[in-house]
């Protein structure tokens, strides 16, 4: 039987998705530093659960969960250790790479039962078939590579108790500072994203893009261009240096497209697009496009959708 | 304080790009610029000099055209360079990239590495995690704000629902988003400046690494492909009716 190690961070819908891509290659054994992640776990199929508990652990970062993976992976002899694609992820893998001398593949969009994987290149342009050479297959996967299935069981649990090591304690996390989301869904996992560009034109004006979204019941995003000229904030960017996003449904208003920003929206369901310029790039990738002003169309749109409800 | 800033020369991602036929990136066009994160590297290494003192080293590992990248660098201000350029590493792996790198931070006198939190071509985002393991020194990764006071460094490590404070005792490795700061362009006197700082290129050989390439490699790629085109969507002219047309779209596709 292939066994397939999976770190679980918490109980979001991207580690859902990694466990249920796991289990279609073999026997998952989670990894969970708290108890949501295990119950996650278990929703999602694994047949073993290692429930790592290690007093002082989030005061520190990367370094003394990287040696708790590292030293599980080491002991499991997996054949797969697959970790949601997010900075965190990546990094544990990063240590865990250098620690055994294995082959890394990072965001990875597909593997197959032999090791190969899907990845992306060049923001996307490009799709590349790669495969390890060297260990087992260790790999990060990127959000919206599988729709997250539920499987309902009662995984075996080990207890993992570690310690963090003195030589772990080099970068302490001193303060976490979440920003609140509002009543919106977070932007990673929501099944409709509405988007805002330059277009959009002022901060005033990305009220009309929060009504579109609050009329579907999704979330707001913003262009590069948008955040960067203090329209929406930063965090809610959609892109290769914002979030990537594969929602059921994306809205670009007043966006051009551009490669970078395709790039984090390229593979949501069904894509829809209002631009006034009928050239703009996004329309080569919209399902539906309407080329006319936002302020006219999107006004309008509202209307029509709030009669339908 | 001695800073080492890490670029990376990479195809403009702005514009196609591709891979060549051994399935590595296609470094030969001429739309090669330094890492676009890179940048706010630099421009944070300037700043942390301009508030602390001490000297902005460029290191890169890449073909001979990466050199206009390095004069970029200097001409930005940074003092010096260490090009390390040799046939030898193309098609090698992140982790042999960062036993290389590590091999020529372990010549140099540093207190803090600043890279990019991802190349532009790649975009692994693990190098300085993975230069991290190798140097022993801690790495503070994906920050938006650096400060340094005494021998301690303190980063806002940016997450997408807003940020954890990190902080480390130096020497240590810290990577940087596009929301740290804006880069300056080079004047005329830096780029005149530049033409006399002093450029190290080294080998391999001289960093005593012996395995490289593709053969050293711990992954290959099998194939690649342009991804297949989305089918064509409608696209609709607003006379009026755009909006209306959009939402019977979205109630056909039961979006409302
Ligand atoms: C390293 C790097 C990383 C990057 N990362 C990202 C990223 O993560 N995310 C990202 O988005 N970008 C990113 N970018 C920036 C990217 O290259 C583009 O500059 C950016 O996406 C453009 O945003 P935009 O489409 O809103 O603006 P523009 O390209 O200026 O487009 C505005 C669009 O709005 C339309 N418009 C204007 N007024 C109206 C109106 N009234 N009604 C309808 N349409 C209208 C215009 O026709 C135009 O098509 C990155 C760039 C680099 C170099
Ligand atoms: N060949 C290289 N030479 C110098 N710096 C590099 C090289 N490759 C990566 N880096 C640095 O590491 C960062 C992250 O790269 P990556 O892990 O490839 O996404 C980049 O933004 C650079 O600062």
């Amino acid at each position: 039987m292939t066994d397939i190690l999976v770190y679980v961070p918490n109980s979001g819908k991207h580690a859902a998705e990694v466990l249920t891509l796991g289990r279609t290659l073999g026997d998952v054994s989670a990894i969970a530093f708290d108890d949501a992640a295990a119950a996650l776990a278990g929703e999602y199929g694994a047949a073993k659960v290692y429930r790592v508990d290690a007093a002082g652990i989030d005061d520190y970062f990367v370094d003394p969960k990287a040696t708790v993976l590292t030293d599980l992976a080491r002991s499991a002899a997996p054949d797969f250790f697959l970790l949601p694609s997010t900075d965190e992820g990546k990094a544990l893998a990063a240590r865990v790479a250098v620690a055994l001398d294995n082959g890394l593949l990072t965001d990875v969009s597909g593997l197959e039962a032999d090791g190969t994987a899907t990845q992306d290149a060049f923001a996307g342009a490009t799709v590349v078939k790669s495969k390890s050479t060297k260990g087992f297959t260790l790999a990060t996967v990127k959000t919206g590579s599988t729709e997250p299935a539920p499987a309902p069981g009662a995984p075996a649990v080990e207890a993992v108790a570690a310690t963090v090591a003195e030589a772990d304690q080099r970068v302490r996390v001193t303060e976490r500072v979440d920003e609140p989301a509002g009543d919106r869904p977070g932007l990673a996992e929501a099944r409709v994203v509405v988007s805002g560009g330059r277009g959009v034109g002022s901060a005033e004006d990305f009220a009309l893009i929060e009504r579109v979204a609050d009329a579907l019941g999704g979330a707001v995003g913003a262009s590069r261009a948008a955040t960067d000229a203090g329209y929406y904030p930063h965090k809610f960017q959609v892109g290769q240096t914002g979030t990537t996003v594969s929602p059921q449904l994306y809205v670009a208003a007043g966006i051009s497209g551009a490669i970078q920003h395709r790039a984090g929206m390229q593979t949501s369901r069904v894509i829809v697009a209002v631009n006034k310029d009928a050239d703009a790039p996004i329309f080569g990738m919209a399902d539906y496009g309407v080329v006319g002003d936002l302020f006219q169309v999107l006004p309008q749109a509202l209307e029509a959708i709030e009669k339908r409800k | 304080m001695n800073i080492v800033v890490l670029v990376k020369q990479v195809p403009d991602s702005g514009l196609a790009r591709q891979l060549d036929a051994q399935l590595r990136v296609d470094r030969n066009g001429a739309n090669n610029v330094m890492g676009e994160l890179d940048e706010y590297a630099v421009e944070a290494a300037l700043q942390l000099k301009e508030a602390h003192g001490g000297e902005v080293t460029v290191l890169t590992l890449g073909p001979g055209q990466a050199t206009e990248t390095v004069r970029k660098v200097l001409a930005m201000g940074a003092d010096k360079a260490v090009h390390i350029e040799d046939d030898a590493v193309g098609g090698s792996d992140a982790l042999t990239t960062s036993a290389i790198l590590a091999a020529a931070l372990g010549r140099l006198e540093w207190d803090l590495v600043v890279a990019g939190a991802e190349s532009t071509d790649s975009g692994m985002g693990v190098m300085p995690q993975l230069l991290a393991a190798r140097t022993g020194a801690p790495a503070l990764t994906g920050a938006r704000k650096i400060d340094i006071a005494e021998r301690t460094v303190t980063v806002e490590h940016q997450r997408a629902n807003g940020y954890d404070v990190l902080s480390a005792n130096l020497p240590a490795i810290v990577s940087v988003w596009d929301t740290i700061n804006t880069p300056r362009y080079p004047s005329l006197k830096g780029i005149m400046a530049a033409k006399r700082k002093p450029v190290e290129t080294l080998a391999l050989a001289d960093l005593g690494v012996s395995e490289a390439g593709p053969a050293a490699a711990r992954n290959e790629v099998l194939s690649a492909a342009e991804r297949p085109p989305r089918a064509a969507g409608q696209i609709v002219a607003d006379e009026g009716q755009g909006g209306d047309a959009l939402a019977d779209f979205l109630a056909a596709e039961k979006f409302i």
